[in-house]
């Protein structure tokens, strides 16, 4: 009995405590995640300006974008080859090449870019044309309420409400944080929704469709919903 | 059960841990692959194919338990389980030598397996349960409202470094012995290597199996 050694088979179950320690602390971690988030945050604003290395991209919630898109490569378009048609339910279907955006009225909108994912980027200017004055100038035919959006990547697409696309504070953006949109961000155009998650600012845009009904986009028909509000987002006035 | 055979060989695990093991480790080598395919800003470019990525992330997270679990039909692979919860005396005394980065064996006794691999089981098996929890809260929006999608996100991120580096650990340690990588391929190992590393299991074993059933005999001692 006294002089027997302990076995294995009678110790302490320090097996279970390691892991209840870890459930304890992942809850513990739930709990103080808003503090240590923006905490975090404030430290990586801070070290990302001085690091050139780019390590600091891959720590948890680093600050800026990240690259998301859903085919495996995406073809490359600048102003010699891109184009941007608006058609559907629409009296003067047309093509915009990228000088003709560019020609026109650019309105600057500044708002965040949020992803669903956990990583946002405060106050980033777009600019580039409202998608109210393409859709007045293509002219809305009565029957048409909804607008649908394709990119050239040739799989993402999105939706609006035609009401929601009229908003002031959504634009066919050409530049991001004052300069022109690169290949990564989803340039030389994308869509800039502000008062939405940014799934709904598809990348790579390439056609505008003004439909009957709301088309579910691609994330749309994967369990994302269609109206993708920001929780502080100004659901009733365009302005911005 | 863990008698040396013919030619010396003792057997270290049965067809149900290795079976296990294995189908975890792939199962853990998917998901990690596919998370990095997510998050990493360079494999996300090359890859791409986000949906994709994203499910067969998905299910192999949520499988990850599946093997262990039916590990439980065994009394065998339940058997492992118990002796990787319990802590020995010479689990501490293992501890300590690690501490102080003492490497001989003979100052870092261990049964069947050792203090490290102990705490590494159950630390892996809650830090993959945090996982799995934090994950469907992402994978299912608004499952739990009180708790935001961004904390659940957050912890996700820093577990998940974590255990990349926990497991870089773990796969070093069996880089470094190539016989305890051949007892979880072949399921047998030399005796001299289990007594040289793990000095206490057959014995313990040995006297398992001499005071079965242990009520009959309480005061037996077991030590040779």
């Amino acid at each position: 009995m006294a002089d027997r050694p302990k076995r294995s088979a009678d110790g302490a179950p320090v097996g279970r405590r390691a892991l209840l320690g870890v459930l304890a602390a992942g809850a513990a971690g739930l709990v103080a995640a808003p503090p240590l988030q923006r905490g975090w945050e404030n430290f990586l604003g801070a070290a990302s300006q001085v690091d050139r290395t780019g390590l600091t991209g891959l720590l948890p919630n680093p600050g800026g974008f990240r690259y998301y898109s859903v085919v495996g490569s995406v073809p490359r378009k600048d102003e010699r080859n891109y184009a941007l048609t608006i058609g559907g339910l629409v009296e003067n279907p047309r093509t915009y090449t990228l000088p003709e955006l560019r020609a026109l009225p650019q309105t600057r909108v500044v708002g965040d870019a949020v992803c669903t994912d956990g990583w946002r980027v405060d106050n980033t200017p777009f600019d580039g044309v409202k998608l109210a004055d393409l859709l007045d100038a293509a002219g809305v035919r009565g029957e048409g309420t909804a607008v649908r959006f394709t990119c050239f990547d040739g799989a993402y697409t999105e939706s609006l409400t035609l009401e929601q696309a009229r908003r002031s504070d959504v634009l066919v953006a050409l530049n991001m944080q004052d300069k022109p949109i690169t290949h990564q961000q989803g340039g030389p155009v994308r869509l800039y929704v502000a008062p939405m998650y940014f799934y709904k600012s598809a990348k790579w845009l390439s056609g505008i469709e003004v439909t009957e009904q709301v088309v579910a986009g691609f994330w749309e028909e994967r369990g994302y919903p269609v109206d993708g509000w920001l929780e502080d987002a100004d659901r009733t006035d365009g302005a911005a | 059960m863990a008698q040396p055979d013919r030619d010396g060989r003792v057997r270290r695990f049965g067809p149900v841990p290795r079976t296990v093991h294995r189908a975890t480790g792939w199962l853990m080598m998917i998901c990690l692959t596919t998370a990095a395919c997510l998050y990493l800003g360079p494999l996300a470019q090359l890859v791409g194919r986000r949906h994709l990525m994203a499910m067969v992330h998905e299910w192999s997270g949520i499988l990850l338990p599946a093997p262990l679990l039916l590990g439980l039909l065994s009394s065998e692979f339940r058997a492992d389980l118990r002796r990787l919860n319990r802590f020995a005396e010479y689990d501490r005394q293992w501890l300590r030598a690690a501490r102080r980065r003492l490497t001989s064996p003979q100052a870092r006794p261990a049964g069947k397996f050792n203090a490290g691999q102990k705490l590494y089981a159950g630390w892996i098996a809650g830090a993959v349960l945090v996982m799995m929890f934090t994950g469907l809260l992402m994978w299912f929006m608004g499952l739990l409202p009180f708790i935001s999608r961004t904390s659940a996100i957050f912890v996700h991120d820093i577990l998940a470094w974590t255990i990349t580096f926990v497991l870089i650990g773990h796969i070093r340690r069996a880089y470094a012995d190539p016989e305890a990588r051949l007892g979880m391929r072949t399921g047998y190992v030399s005796r001299s290597w289990a007594d040289r590393h793990h000095s206490r299991w057959l014995g313990e074993e040995h006297a398992d199996t001499e005071s079965a059933p242990p009520a009959a005999t309480p005061s037996r001692p077991a030590v040779e």
